[in-house]
C-alpha cells in the first residue's frame, strides 16, 4: 500500500534537503537563513573590492604562499576580454566558478573595471551579451 | 575475513587482479558484490602486511592524510620521508591559541590575544560519531574526545526582520513549525483529503503519530496549552511550592513561523553528518595533528615547499626550499609517493604525471571558509541566556555564533565563533582585513546579545581560507559532472604517485575523507608495491 506521507516530507524536506558539505557546496546548506549570494554588488569596482580582492588582493598584484594568486595588474592575459569572463563565469583549476552568484551585467562591469585598472589600458568594452553567449 | 576460494582462485588474489586491471572502482565494485566493502566506507587501518625490504616512500603533506599514511606505512616497515609547508603538523587540523602569530596572503598578521586555555578551530571543528576513521586515531594517539553540540534547543534563532529583531529560541521555532505542520496535515487527514493516498487503517495511526510528532492538543490543534507548552516551553518554569501555577507560552501562527525564514535553521542538526553524537578533541582540534606530529618525530621535514615532482622508473623525487627563506633548492627521493598537497596548489607544481591525472587536479575547485574567534571576557551566554554550548543562527552575513563547547559554568572567559561562513558570503568577508571581519562580527554578535557582546569583548582572529597560504581555499569542491570525468583518474596510481586527501574522496572538507581517502591510496600503493 502507498503510504503517501509525501506532505510533511515535502515541507520538511525543504529544510533538511542540502548537505552543508555536499559536492559543490556554494552556499551554507541547511543552517543558513543568510544564504550571501547571488551578489547586489553595482559597478566593477564594488564587485572587486568585495569579492576579487579577497584573492588577488587589493593592489591586484595576487598573491605567493605554498602556491599563488596571479597578479590582474598589468596582466597581458586580459588582452582578450574574452579571457576574463570565462574564468569568471566557469571558473579556472581552483578558482571556483562566480556564474550563479553574478549576472552577465555584473560579469561585464568587473571585466572592465579590471581591464581598464592596476596598470590595464585595454579600451574595448565587454557587453552584458557578450557574457551571456559565454555562459 | 573468511579465506573463501573463488573457484581455483583465492578471493584476495581474484580481488588483487581485478584492482590491477581494471582499477580502484571495478575492485570496490567487486568487493562489494563479494560481500568485503563496508558502506561506511572504513573497515579499520589498512593491514598492510609484509613489506619489500628497503623499499620507500615519500609522503608530500603532514596533515591528517599524509600523517595516517605515514604512521601506517612506518609501522608495516616502509622507509618514510614527509614533507611539509608549514612549521607545525596538522595542515587543516589546527587551532589557534593565545601567542600564536598567523600571517595570511596579502601579508595580513594577526597576533592572538587569547587567554590560556582559549582557542578557535578555523578548519574542521565536528567528529561526527560514524566517522569511524579518524575517530580511530584520535582513540590510537590519546586524544581526549569530548561532546560536540550540534543543536542547542535553547540558543537562538535569530532574524532582523522578525519579532522586532528580537531572536527566537531554537525550541520555540522547531515546536511551532512542527505543530502548524501537524495541525494541517491532521486536518486533510480528517477531510479526507489523504483517502487515495493513506488507508482509514492507517490514517488513525497518522493522528495518533500527528499528535505526538507535533504536540496537539485533544482537537488536533496546535495552540496554547499544555501539549505545545511542554514543546515550545512554558511562558514561566514550573516549580515548587505555591508560587507553580503552569503558564503556557502562546505559539506563533503558520503564517508568522513561515514567512519568518526561521525555520531554515531547524533543519541542519537533522542531517547525518550532524546527528548526536558528535565530538571534539578537548583543547582543540589541533590536538589530534600535533599528537600525529609527536608519533612521527623527525620522519616529518617541516617548513618544506615542494616546487617540484619527477617520477622515472626508479623513484620519486621532490624539489624543495625553505618556505620562510627561499633559498637553495632541497631533494627528497623514495621508490614511491603520496601526494597530499591540496589540489589548489598541486595544479601549481610541476609534476609529471599522465593527462589525465592532471586534468583532474585542474578540475577541482577550492570551496570559500571563513571563521572568527572572540574572546569575551565573561560567559554572559551561559550566565544571562542559559546558553551553554551549541549555535545560534542568524540571517545576518555572520550566519551563526557558536558557543564554546567546553568548560561549561566556568566563571572565565570563552571563546565565541563569532562567524561562520562557507560559499557566497565567505568570499565577500575574505576581501576585507582581518580587523574589519571581526568589527563587522561584533556590530551582527551586539544585535543577537544586545548590550552583552561588545561590552565583554576582549580580542580576535579571523582566519579566511582563500587566504590561507597552504590551501588557498576551503577544501576541494566537486560537481557531479567533475565526479563523472575526473574523480577515478584523480585516485588511480600513476606511476610511482598517489594522491591523497579530502579532496580525493567522497567526504570532502571533513576529516575522514582524508583518513579513508590515504587508506584507500596506501593500500592500493602497497598492492602495486609487492606486485612490482
Amino acid at each position: 500500500m502507498k503510504f503517501a506521507f509525501a506532505a510533511v516530507v515535502a515541507v520538511v524536506g525543504l529544510c533538511i534537503s542540502t548537505a552543508a558539505m555536499a559536492d559543490g557546496a556554494q552556499d551554507m546548506g541547511a543552517g543558513a537563513m543568510n544564504r550571501g549570494g547571488p551578489y547586489d554588488f553595482k559597478g566593477g569596482q564594488a564587485i572587486y573590492t568585495n569579492v576579487c580582492q579577497g584573492c588577488h588582493m587589493p593592489d591586484a598584484k595576487g598573491a605567493v604562499g605554498a602556491g599563488m594568486y596571479p597578479a590582474l595588474a598589468k596582466n597581458e592575459k586580459l588582452e582578450t576580454a574574452g579571457y576574463p569572463v570565462a574564468v569568471i563565469t566557469h571558473g579556472q583549476k581552483a578558482m571556483p566558478s562566480f556564474g550563479t552568484l553574478l549576472n552577465d551585467q555584473q560579469v561585464a562591469d568587473v571585466v572592465n573595471y579590471i581591464r581598464t585598472n592596476f596598470g590595464n589600458k585595454y579600451k574595448d568594452k565587454v557587453k552584458p551579451e557578450d557574457v551571456k553567449a559565454q555562459r | 575475513m573468511s579465506d573463501a576460494k573463488t573457484g581455483s582462485m583465492s578471493r584476495r588474489s581474484l580481488l588483487h587482479m581485478i584492482g590491477t586491471v581494471a582499477g580502484s572502482t571495478a575492485m570496490y565494485n567487486a568487493m562489494t558484490e563479494m560481500g568485503y566493502a563496508q558502506e561506511s566506507g572504513y573497515a579499520g587501518p589498512p593491514k598492510l602486511g609484509a613489506v619489500k625490504p628497503g623499499a620507500s616512500v615519500l609522503i608530500l603533506g603532514a596533515g591528517i592524510a599524509g600523517m595516517v599514511a605515514a604512521m601506517e606505512m612506518r609501522d608495516a616497515g616502509y622507509k618514510v620521508t614527509v614533507l611539509e609547508y608549514n612549521g607545525r603538523p596538522g595542515g587543516r587540523n589546527w587551532s589557534l591559541y593565545g601567542g600564536d602569530t598567523y600571517t595570511e596572503l596579502g601579508g595580513f598578521t594577526q597576533h592572538v590575544q587569547f587567554d590560556p586555555g582559549q582557542y578557535i578551530n578555523p578548519g574542521p571543528w565536528r567528529l561526527p560519531h560514524h566517522h569511524y576513521g579518524i575517530l580511530h586515531y584520535a582513540n590510537k594517539l590519546g586524544v581526549t574526545l569530548e561532546p560536540f553540540q550540534q543543536v542547542n534547543y535553547n540558543a537562538y534563532v535569530h532574524n532582523t526582520n522578525v519579532n522586532g529583531g528580537k531572536p527566537k529560541r531554537f525550541r520555540e521555532v522547531q515546536a511551532d513549525f512542527h505543530g502548524h505542520v501537524a495541525e494541517l496535515l491532521a486536518k486533510s487527514t480528517k477531510q479526507s483529503a489523504l483517502d487515495q493516498d493513506v488507508t482509514k487503517e492507517d490514517q488513525a495511526i497518522l493522528l495518533e503519530a500527528l499528535r505526538a510528532w507535533g504536540a496537539l492538543d485533544k482537537d488536533m490543534k496546535y495552540v496554547k496549552g499544555r501539549a505545545s507548552s511542554n514543546r515550545r516551553g512554558p511562558l514561566v518554569d514550573d516549580g515548587g511550592g505555591l508560587n507553580s501555577l503552569p503558564t503556557y507560552s502562546e505559539p506563533d501562527s503558520m503564517s508568522t513561523v513561515l514567512n519568518s525564514y526561521m525555520w531554515r535553521a531547524i533543519g541542519w542538526g537533522h542531517d547525518y553528518e550532524y546527528q548526536t553524537s558528535i565530538f571534539q578533541p578537548k583543547g582543540g582540534m589541533g590536538s589530534i595533528g600535533k599528537a600525529f606530529g609527536a608519533a612521527l618525530g623527525n620522519l616529518i621535514t617541516y617548513n618544506a615547499k615542494v616546487i617540484d615532482i619527477h617520477q622515472d622508473d626508479k623513484g620519486v623525487t621532490a624539489t624543495y626550499i625553505d618556505s620562510r627563506t627561499g633559498g637553495a633548492p632541497q631533494k627528497a627521493s623514495a621508490d614511491w609517493c603520496i601526494c597530499t598537497i591540496p589540489a589548489s596548489v598541486l595544479s601549481q607544481i610541476p609534476m609529471n604525471v599522465s593527462g589525465k591525472m592532471k586534468a583532474a587536479i585542474n578540475a577541482i575547485p577550492y570551496g570559500a571558509g571563513l571563521k572568527i574567534g572572540l574572546q569575551m571576557k565573561r560567559r554572559f551566554w551561559e550566565e544571562d541566556d542559559r546558553i551553554y554550548g551549541g549555535l545560534t543562527y542568524t540571517n545576518q552575513p555572520n550566519a551563526m555564533i557558536g558557543y564554546p563547547m567546553w568548560d561549561y559554568f566556568s566563571k572565565g572567559k570563552g571563546v565565541l565563533l563569532g562567524t561562520y561562513l562557507m560559499g557566497a558570503g565567505a568570499f565577500v568577508a575574505s576581501a576585507k582585513p582581518p580587523e574589519e571581519r571581526i568589527k563587522d562580527a561584533l556590530e551582527y554578535g551586539e544585535k543577537v546579545h544586545p548590550g552583552q557582546y561588545k561590552a565583554n569583548f576582549e580580542c580576535g582572529v579571523a582566519v579566511a581560507w582563500h587566504r590561507v597560504p597552504w590551501t588557498l581555499g576551503c577544501s576541494g569542491q566537486w560537481t557531479e559532472a567533475a565526479r563523472e570525468e575526473h574523480y577515478n583518474n584523480a585516485c588511480a596510481l600513476d606511476g610511482r604517485i598517489v594522491l591523497a586527501g579530502e579532496h580525493i574522496s567522497r567526504l570532502p572538507a571533513w576529516q575522514e575523507g582524508a583518513v579513508t581517502s590515504a587508506t584507500d591510496a596506501m593500500t592500493r600503493l602497497h598492492a602495486r608495491v609487492m606486485s612490482a
